[in-house]
Parts: structure tokens; C-alpha cells; sequence
């Protein structure tokens, strides 16, 4: 343009550069630098620190393994559990008198603070059928009383004779229930997204392929699906990296106890219980590495689809 | 192939009636065309039949089959929505066979059945394409080539031209007409165009709140129209109608519209004889209107004085607003006509054309082979 210093951009972007500077780029740098250093950020110990993560020594203060394991299962039963549990309520929403109440119902535990529904689910877990919901609904019900949230899946007799022992090791029914409370707390992002999607693909169409011969079930799968797959996508990428992050929930209802550990909750552990600076920001940067390429990919998507507009 | 019938067919929606009563047979291979105003029940009556709407009393019938429960994907009728409802993220092709593979048709035969449709349809070079990659013309074709594809036994199109341009819907009238003498299959079409109705249909069912007024071959219905609605409905430019009263005895019985009068011929004489003294509709088409110093009418002629208002050159014809004491009414003259705004003209209304209706049931007075 003409009459414009070609610093001028720069001069506004300034503060903003500023800012992401010192908040963010200088901590990242540094978390990857001590990911290099010892445990007081004295002396440079090489991979060490990432030697630890994968070799996992110290299983019974710090167990590496399980952290990354549980993230695995954060990172796939959180979000498809919760995509898929979004995607049905959405429909069936969709279809009722009462929507409006239905879905805001649903909605609720999203405005609840992740700390506060913590605290909540804790009393709903708690092995005392007096204060626990969910064991006094299990026991009036014909069934035993669990502690829920320190059970790491022994053989449990309320469920059947042989249930959860044969489960693969780091499913435990605590980590489960974990779970579950992250996908109490997320269905109702995922409903309203998704069903601002469906609300944009024309009756017309339905119509159509009802006509064409497809049923209830076929036109879900080959038609609404495939439509909104875009939304979809949006979805699970926010759910993934809401996942691969969970520390709150976690932190509050169980301290990481119980093998019910994540990278997040681990890392904090590590650097600000233990002491050890170094596997502290070694985990953080494995943390980073996870969510990156999601990041990346959910990004290109955006711009990809900045310009099909 | 099928024949169509609606058996006392009425569906309400809560409080509101939007068919009432509706009976219709629609013989095997015939185009019969829906007309009416928006809101007329005339797209309800085509989802009725098509199954996305559940009748609330009567029986519809495909071929010999009862069809009230059976659902849409079941009834083998294909549809052609008004948007074309195209599945936005199948190619083209994917969206012809999309209702074969449902049915399980095998692959080759598939493939024969969409290009085959793709060849009659001119769209063979487009089957790659996904439907935003279309004009609005091309999505048209695609629309009818899924639905053409299924060989079905009725097909069922909800205005499906009134997303195009002028000058497409007109070449499109015709490629319609050609392919339904093609295919052979029963068509039933609704829209609220009457000239669409008038050049494509083997018979016109026209409807009003909900209610069938007539059914009829299109000329049929032009030149006998059997109530007020029906007459002015089709035609374009509309029917004029006045408020008149029959006066006189026998030989110098006429029909007094306050400002004129014209007498009426000697044929419907008898028909208007119980009408003596009382109100009537009187209907006169535009064309039936001439200006008689360039295009003189015929031996029925009645003369009236006119002011003309406003002139409408179409360049084959003029379309005249006349008034006559205050009296609104349109003629459709020949271009040579000389007549000019705020000029007094003497008009000829051709008597033997006349259209007369009862004032309180609409409907029309006189038998019909005199109409």
C-alpha cells in the first residue's frame, strides 16, 4: 500500500509478539531445555531423563508406563465414547417434542467447573453406601459395594464371577470411572455441535434417500455420517487434545493414585512433589510431541477449509 | 408402470386441513400435473403418495397395492425434489446408484443403468463431479437421472423447475415432455406455474384450499372451466370477470355490467333464463377482446367503449389495460392495434366465448358443450 513503512504491521503486532513470547515460546524452550538437564537444572544428563520415561524404574512413586498407557485410553475411549454418545444424542434430540430440555439437560455438566464436578463424582464414587450414589444404587440392586476409584480391576464379585480380571491390565475399572466422568462432562459439546450440523443438511435430502429405498439405519450411516464428517472431525480433534491434557479431573478425584496416573498429572508430580525438574519437563515435552501433530493437523483443516469457502 | 389412485384421501396437520377429500385416479403412463396456489395441499397430496407424510383418512393405491402403511422406501416411486436434493458428498454417479445399491443390484447392471441414464440426460462427462461442482441445470439433470435409474413405477417431481432460469425452465419443459414419452412411466408433477401445468401435462388436476376444483385435458380446462377459481387460475393474462345482472325478456335479454351492456346470444338464452333479474359472474378472456379496426371479431360481437390505460407491447401482441367507468379489465389485441394510453377506444367483446358463473357457489352456469 502506498505510504506505508514496511514496519508498521510489526509495530501492532508488537505487544501481542510480546506477550506470546514471554508465555509461551520462552517456556516451552526452557521445558524442552531442562527436558536435557538433571533433576535442579544443574548439569546436562543427555536422554536420560527420556531413558527414565521409557524404562520406568521407579514404578511404585513414578509409574511412567501406566501414565503413558492411561493417556492412550483417555485418548481413544474419552473421545470415541464421547463423539459417538454426542453424535446418538444428537438425533434422538433432534427428533422429541422436548429438545430444548432435553439437550440443555444434557449440556449442564459442561458449565460445571471441572474441579467442582470432580468433587462431585468422588461423592457419587465413594465405596460408603451412605455418601455413594453409585455404590448404594449397585448395592440395593442385589450387588457389592466397590471402591471405584482405588479398584485397579481385581476380580470383583458385584459384576460377575470372572468380570474385570480378565480384562487387558491397564483397563481398570478406575481409570474407567475417570473416564466416564470426562464423558458425562463433554457429551453435551459434542450433542450441540453435531446437532447444529445435522440441523444444516437439508430434510430434502433425507427425504430423498428414504425414498431411494435407504432405511432409518442406512440413511445414519451413508448420509448424515459422510455429511458430517467436517464436524465430526472438529469434534474429536478438540476431544482428543481435551484427552491427551486431563489433569483435573484426575488430580482432583484420585491424586494420580491407584495407577490412575496420566502424562499431565505426572509431570506435575514429578517436577513439583518429587523435585525431579528433568523427567518433569521430559514428560511435558512427550506431552507436546502427542498433542502437535493434532494441532497441526486440525489447523491445516481450518485453513483448508478458509479457502473452500 | 401403474396407475395411481387417491380414494377419499385427507390430511390434516393439527387443526389445519391441508387435502380435504381428495379422490384421483391417474391412469398407467399418463402426466398429470398438480396446480394450484402456494399452500393449496398440492405438494402434501405428491408426499402422501411418496410416503413422507402419514394420510390421516382414505386410501392411496399403487397399481393394485394399498400403500397407506407401507413406507417410502418401499412404495418403488422415485422423487425430484424442488432443491434436487442431490447427496452433497457422492460423486454424480454415486448419487444415480445410490438407490440400486441399496437394493442390491449387481455392479455391472448398475453401471449399465447409470450411464444409460447419464447418455439420455447428456451428463455422461459429469459423472466424476460431486453436486457443487454443477450448474443449477446440471443438478437438475442428475436429480432426474437418479430418479430415472430406478425404473420406477411412478414418478413424482415437486416443482422441479423453479430453481432454474426462465430460458432454461422453458427448454426444460420440453426435454420433460420428451422424456416421459420415453420412459413411459406415470409422472405426476406438481408446481404452481400454469403455463408449466398447461404445455406438459396429459391432464390438469387443479386444487384450492386443499380441495380438488377440476380435472381435465389442458384445453378442456382453458375452454370450460368449471368455477370462477379454475377460470382465472388458468390463462395467462387472467380471465376478466364483472359483476353483472341479467336483464330483459327473451329477444332483448342482456347483461348489464353498470357502465355497458351486451347482449347475451341467442344459445344461452334458456341457461340464463333463470337467472332473470339476479346477479351473475360475467367472464371474458383477453383474447376474446378485440379491437375491431385491426382485427375484427366474430359475428357475436358486442361493442364497448373503453379508455386505455396502459399499454403492454409484447412484440407478437399488446396486452391493453381498458377501463371502463372505473371498470378494470385487459384486452389481447394484434401489435398493428394503434390504440395509445389516454386514448378512447371501442373494443369488441366476442359474445360467443362468454363464460358465465353463479355469484354464490362460483360455479359455472350453462352446459357444458355450449362452454
Amino acid at each position: 500500500m502506498v505510504g506505508r513503512r514496511w514496519w508498521t504491521p510489526w509495530l501492532w503486532l508488537a505487544p501481542a509478539l510480546a506477550l506470546l513470547g514471554v508465555f509461551l515460546v520462552y517456556p516451552v524452550v526452557d521445558t524442552v531445555r531442562r527436558s536435557f538437564l538433571d533433576e535442579r537444572s544443574k548439569s546436562f544428563v543427555g536422554l536420560d531423563n527420556y531413558r527414565f520415561i521409557i524404562d520406568n524404574p521407579q514404578p511404585l512413586v513414578s509409574d511412567t508406563h501406566s501414565a503413558l498407557l492411561n493417556n492412550i485410553m483417555w485418548l481413544t475411549l474419552f473421545t470415541g465414547i464421547t463423539v459417538a454418545l454426542g453424535l446418538i444424542l444428537a438425533v434422538l434430540t433432534g427428533r422429541v417434542r422436548y429438545e430444548a430440555a432435553a439437550k440443555s439437560s444434557i449440556f449442564i455438566p459442561m458449565a460445571i467447573s471441572f474441579v467442582a464436578a470432580a468433587v462431585i463424582w468422588r461423592f457419587m464414587y465413594e465405596f460408603n453406601t451412605d455418601i455413594g450414589t453409585v455404590n448404594a444404587a449397585v448395592t440395593s440392586a442385589g450387588g457389592e459395594s466397590t471402591d471405584w476409584l482405588r479398584d485397579t480391576g481385581s476380580p470383583q464379585t458385584w459384576l460377575t464371577e470372572r468380570g474385570p480380571d480378565t480384562m487387558p491390565r491397564p483397563i481398570q475399572i478406575n481409570n474407567l470411572a475417570l473416564i466416564f466422568v470426562g464423558v458425562w462432562m463433554w457429551t453435551g459439546f459434542a450433542m450441540v455441535v453435531l446437532s447444529a450440523g445435522l440441523k444444516g443438511i437439508s430434510t430434502e435430502v433425507l427425504e430423498a434417500a428414504r425414498v431411494d429405498g435407504a432405511n432409518e439405519w442406512q440413511i445414519f450411516r451413508r448420509i448424515i455420517v459422510p455429511i458430517l464428517s467436517p464436524t465430526i472431525v472438529v469434534v474429536a480433534t478438540t476431544l482428543v487434545i481435551q484427552g491427551l491434557k486431563k489433569f483435573d479431573l484426575v488430580w482432583v478425584m484420585t491424586g494420580g493414585r491407584a495407577k490412575t496416573d496420566v502424562v499431565a498429572t505426572l509431570f506435575y508430580k514429578e517436577a513439583f512433589r518429587v523435585g525431579d525438574f528433568g523427567v518433569g519437563a521430559a514428560l511435558a515435552v512427550v506431552l507436546l510431541l502427542w498433542v502437535l501433530p493434532i494441532m497441526v493437523i486440525s489447523i491445516r483443516r481450518f485453513q483448508f477449509q478458509e479457502e473452500t469457502r | 408402470m401403474a396407475t395411481v389412485t387417491y380414494d377419499h384421501v385427507t390430511k390434516r396437520f393439527d387443526t389445519v386441513v391441508a387435502v380435504n377429500d381428495f379422490n384421483l385416479e391417474i391412469p398407467d403412463k399418463e402426466f398429470l400435473v398438480l396446480v394450484g396456489p402456494s399452500g393449496c395441499g398440492k405438494s402434501t397430496a405428491l408426499r402422501l403418495l411418496a410416503g413422507l407424510e402419514e394420510i390421516t383418512e382414505g386410501d392411496i393405491y399403487i397399481g393394485d397395492r394399498l400403500v397407506n402403511h407401507v413406507p417410502a422406501k418401499d412404495r418403488d416411486i422415485a422423487m425430484v425434489f424442488q432443491s434436487y436434493a442431490l447427496y452433497p458428498h457422492m460423486s454424480v454417479y454415486d448419487n444415480m446408484a445410490f438407490g440400486l445399491t441399496l437394493r442390491k443390484v449387481p455392479k455391472e447392471e448398475i453401471d449399465r443403468r447409470v450411464r444409460e441414464a447419464a447418455q439420455i440426460l447428456g451428463i455422461e462427462d459429469l459423472l466424476k463431479r460431486k453436486p457443487r461442482q454443477l450448474s443449477g441445470g446440471q443438478r437438475q439433470r442428475v436429480a432426474l437421472g437418479r430418479a430415472m435409474v430406478r425404473d420406477p413405477a411412478a414418478f413424482l417431481l415437486d416443482e422441479p423447475l423453479s430453481n432454474l432460469d426462465a430460458k432454461l425452465r422453458v427448454q426444460t419443459r420440453a426435454e420433460l415432455s420428451k422424456l416421459h414419452q420415453r420412459l413411459g412411466t406415470t409422472f405426476i408433477y406438481v408446481t404452481h406455474d400454469q403455463v408449466e401445468a398447461m404445455t406438459m401435462a396429459t391432464r390438469i388436476a387443479v386444487m384450492k384450499d386443499g380441495l380438488l376444483q377440476q380435472v381435465g385435458a389442458p384445453q378442456d380446462l382453458y375452454d370450460r372451466p368449471e368455477n370462477v377459481f379454475v377460470a382465472g387460475f388458468i390463462g395467462s393474462p387472467a380471465m376478466n370477470f364483472f359483476q353483472a345482472r341479467v336483464k330483459g325478456q327473451r329477444e332483448e335479454m342482456h347483461l348489464d355490467i353498470d357502465s355497458f351492456q351486451v347482449p347475451v346470444p341467442a344459445s344461452w338464452l334458456d341457461d340464463l333464463l333463470p337467472y332473470g333479474g339476479k346477479e351473475v359472474i360475467f367472464g371474458m378472456r383477453p383474447e376474446n377482446i378485440c379491437d375491431p379496426e385491426c382485427q375484427p371479431c366474430s359475428t357475436e360481437a358486442a361493442p364497448v367503449t373503453a379508455m386505455v390505460d396502459v399499454t403492454e407491447v409484447m412484440g407478437s401482441e399488446i396486452f391493453l389495460h381498458l377501463v371502463a367507468d372505473g371498470k378494470a379489465f385487459m384486452a389481447r389485441v394484434d401489435p398493428r392495434c394503434r390504440a395509445r394510453p389516454g386514448q378512447e377506444i371501442r373494443v369488441e367483446f366476442d359474445m360467443a366465448r362468454m363464460h358465465v358463473f353463479d355469484p354464490e357457489t362460483e360455479e359455472a352456469i350453462g352446459s357444458r358443450e355450449k362452454r
